[in-house]
């Protein structure tokens, strides 16, 4: 379960983000703003020829004592965030991609929607629902 | 449901108010306890601030001694209206109202009961729900309303002074378009009517006033008088059930006969072919007349486009514009599409209108499955319970399935097509959209296969540009092939290719021996194909140029496909001959059979390489992310 989860767009500000209701949120917009760093650390060290078949999913970004940020990227460079509490039980790597496919997929939805421009903020319930579906419940 | 809190509350109330005591009337008990459920709906025990807000300024009190109310009554102290609080107030504002001071001592003073100037609780508050839409709904004929409510005060108590306001709650909400209008009006008298009989009998039961406030209160149930609390509770709880029945065809996400026939004319406005979809820009366009904020136009295309293509089928679109005009006459947008938008719903509903449209032709089949969705109508607007529809529903799917099979059987859709009809009703609408598309390249006449050609109607892209090894493999097949097919028809017209003779030789044997190390079964079949007929194969390409290269188009494009439609098209070779040399005899006719014949296994062939090539392609894959993977873990982690 996340403890925060960000879409950032392809110029590198953010079209969504949301935590879990802590009284420190800054702190992960913050670590959400330097993990950005290491993405495109990790997109630009694949090299120019392995672009096609970069895969969208890049792992664990990096750990800190707290918690782990995970990155994932489309192929339009459109970079989904993950902060999850390193004190969870650790969670399998294959959860975690299921988590972003099922932000992908979402992503992919809001896209449809004709009246979405791309590059505003994302204001869909639907992926409001979703992302809180994947958010740590905190009483 | 509400009264169960409410007399518990009551009771609460009554017994303890913070060491308290608080005297309650019946009447005011009942007046509060109906007051405090407007206020908060049934599972929070707490009222919404803003209701509560509301109501205290409908009493007309200056603001500041709202302020004290609130504060000796102790939601301050609390944060939040509880029961207790809330009777409290209630009764500090009939003190105040009275003329007393505010004070915890005048509560023990018999008081009348709180008056409330236009309430308009009931009309703004909450649209949320279809059931407290039935409570906006009930204003709109507000002729039959005040009839009720006036009837209700005979029965029941006095409360002179409360039947001013309920005039102003009569007033007409923003004005319905004539659609919504008709069809609210006239379920809403039927319902009336079985409101009624439900409310004679709880009315007696009690010798209490009776509220004002007519059909909310019957809306939410009666208000028990502790001693029948049970009694009425069962009785209202069967009016309850009545109420959703009787609004079963009331319901404001429901689309009416009219309401759809307006809609399918403006789909066919957009797009002429009913059977088809709406793109994502003309319905933005499209509904960006409407004049709603773009979050909430937004929104209801969430709603409506259910399976996320950006695009809408006739269901979908009924479904957006059903919620626009929803919207635009004030009913607050829900979370979810309601039952009663769902495509598959509507699908099965509309396909009896839509069987009407001369459009329909190939539509027209599916009359038994018509008639079906008729009668299901039928059925389902007399339904009794609202349980019903979920079953009732699930009959739709089937129908919607059986006049599918019934139109693709009809259509003789060829095998293909066949298994990608699936099973799911979430993808019936996909099918749908399918169906145009696989029209194209399905059509089994030849000369529409002919001109077809021309463009590239097949959706799978094949890897013809990926791999340039096989699709030079492919060209060099399709002259075999070609020659193989029309040996016989075109030998006797090119005497005059004979020039370019040793070039395509050349290449045919280049391509050979790229052809020997690759495959093992083909190169057998191809060599002796190629040797066989190579004379005759190089004779066919420079002679006809022009129609060669259609042909190798087109089957360049269709080898790859799927065996049906290379059954289809690949006796396209065969049979285009048969066009121009139609004096061929039968003998030339079995010729060209097994050179079809011949085609067919070679395609299987190539096909069961690709998959192949495929496969391997694949491991290689796999072991390149495993081998990166590796490598990440093996490089130092580089931190901020």
């Amino acid at each position: 379960m996340a403890v925060c989860i960000a879409v950032i767009a392809k110029e590198n500000y953010p079209l969504y983000i949301r935590s879990v209701p802590t009284e420190n949120e800054l702190k992960f917009h913050y670590t959400v703003h330097t993990s950005l760093d290491v993405v495109d650390e990790k997109i630009s060290a694949m090299g120019k020829a392995l672009v096609d078949q970069r895969e969208l999913y890049l792992g664990l970004l990096y750990p800190t004592e707290d918690y782990k940020v995970y990155g994932y990227v489309t192929n339009s460079k459109v970079k989904f965030v993950m902060v999850v509490d390193s004190s969870n039980t650790a969670l399998r790597d294959n959860e975690i991609r299921s988590m972003f496919r099922k932000l992908h997929n979402s992503y992919t939805d809001i896209m449809c929607n004709p009246f979405y421009n791309p590059g505003d903020r994302i204001n869909s319930r639907a992926f409001d629902n979703m992302v809180n579906s994947m958010m740590m419940q905190v009483c | 449901m509400e009264q169960g809190p409410a007399g518990v509350s009551a009771a609460a109330a009554a017994a303890s108010t913070g060491g308290l005591l608080l005297p309650l009337s019946e009447s005011e008990q009942q007046r509060y306890s109906e007051l405090f459920s407007r206020c908060c709906p049934p599972p929070e025990a707490a009222a919404g601030g803003s209701s509560v807000g509301e109501l205290f300024r409908a009493s007309q009190l200056p603001p500041d001694t709202l302020h004290q109310i609130t504060e000796v009554c102790g939601a301050k102290r609390v944060g939040y209206f509880g029961p207790t609080q809330f009777y409290i107030a209630l009764k500090l504002i009939a003190a105040a109202q009275s003329g007393f001071p505010v004070r915890i001592e005048s509560i023990k003073n018999e008081l009348p009961l709180p008056q409330f100037v236009a309430l308009k609780n009931d009309s703004d508050v909450r649209y949320g729900t279809p059931a407290e839409l039935h409570g906006v709904k009930f204003q709109v004929p507000h002729t039959s309303l005040e009839k009720n409510s006036y009837k209700r005060t005979d029965e029941g108590d006095k409360q002179e002074p409360k039947s001013p306001p309920m005039s102003p709650i009569c007033s007409p909400p923003a004005s319905p378009s004539t659609y919504q209008r008709v069809p609210l009006s006239y379920g809403y008298g039927k319902s009336r009517s079985g409101l009624e009989q439900q409310h004679g009998a709880p009315y007696e039961v009690r010798h209490t006033t009776h509220q004002q406030d007519g059909p909310l209160s019957g809306n939410y149930g009666a208000k028990p008088a502790l001693a029948c609390s049970t009694l009425n509770r069962s009785l209202s709880g069967e009016r309850e059930q009545q109420d959703s029945n009787a609004h079963y065809s009331d319901d404001p996400w429901r689309i009416t006969e009219e309401q759809r026939d307006y809609y399918i004319n403006q789909f066919r406005s957009l797009q002429p072919d009913l059977n088809s979809f709406i793109s994502g820009s003309v319905a933005k366009n499209f509904f960006t007349k409407s004049k709603l904020p773009i979050p909430e136009l937004s929104h209801i295309w969430e709603l409506s486009d259910v399976d996320c293509d950006g695009a809408l089928t006739l269901p979908e679109f009924c479904a957006a514009f059903h919620l626009v005009v929803a919207r635009k006459n004030g009913y607050q947008l829900p979370e979810t599409l309601p039952e009663t938008l769902v495509p598959e719903y509507l699908q099965a509903a509309s396909l009896k209108p839509m069987r009407d449209c001369t459009l329909f032709d190939s539509y027209s089949e599916s009359l038994p499955g018509g008639q079906q969705t008729r009668d299901f109508s039928r059925t389902e607007t007399s339904a009794e319970e609202v349980s019903d529809s979920s079953a009732l529903l699930k009959d739709g799917k089937k129908d919607d399935k059986q006049a599918l099979k019934v139109s693709t059987d009809l259509k003789t859709i060829p095998k293909e097509f066949q298994h990608l009809t699936v099973k799911t009703a979430a993808q019936e609408s996909n099918t749908l959209k399918a169906r145009p598309r696989s029209r194209s390249y399905s059509s089994t006449s030849i000369e529409d296969a002919m001109k077809k050609g021309e463009e590239p109607p097949t959706p799978p892209p094949r890897p013809q540009k990926s791999h340039s090894r096989a699709s030079s493999l492919d060209l060099n097949k399709i002259f075999q092939q070609n020659a193989q097919a029309v040996r016989s028809g075109w030998l006797p017209p090119p005497p005059p290719a004979l020039p370019p003779r040793p070039s395509l030789s050349q290449t045919e044997q280049v391509s050979e021996v790229e052809l020997h190390p690759q495959m093992n079964k083909p190169p057998s079949q191809a060599e002796e194909n190629s040797s066989a007929k190579k004379e005759v194969v190089i004779a066919q390409p420079p002679s006809k140029p022009a129609r060669r290269k259609l042909r190798t188009e087109t089957q360049g494009l269709e080898t790859p496909e799927l065996s049906p439609t290379i059954n289809v098209t690949s006796s396209l070779p065969a049979v285009k001959p048969h066009l121009p040399v139609q004096k061929q005899s039968s003998k030339q006719k079995r010729a060209i059979q097994t050179a079809i014949r011949k085609n067919k296994e070679a395609n299987a062939v190539l096909a069961r390489l690709n998959s192949e090539l495929q496969q391997q392609l694949k491991e290689v894959h796999k072991e390149r992310i495993a081998l990166e993977t590796q490598l990440e873990q093996l490089r130092p982690v580089t931190v901020l």
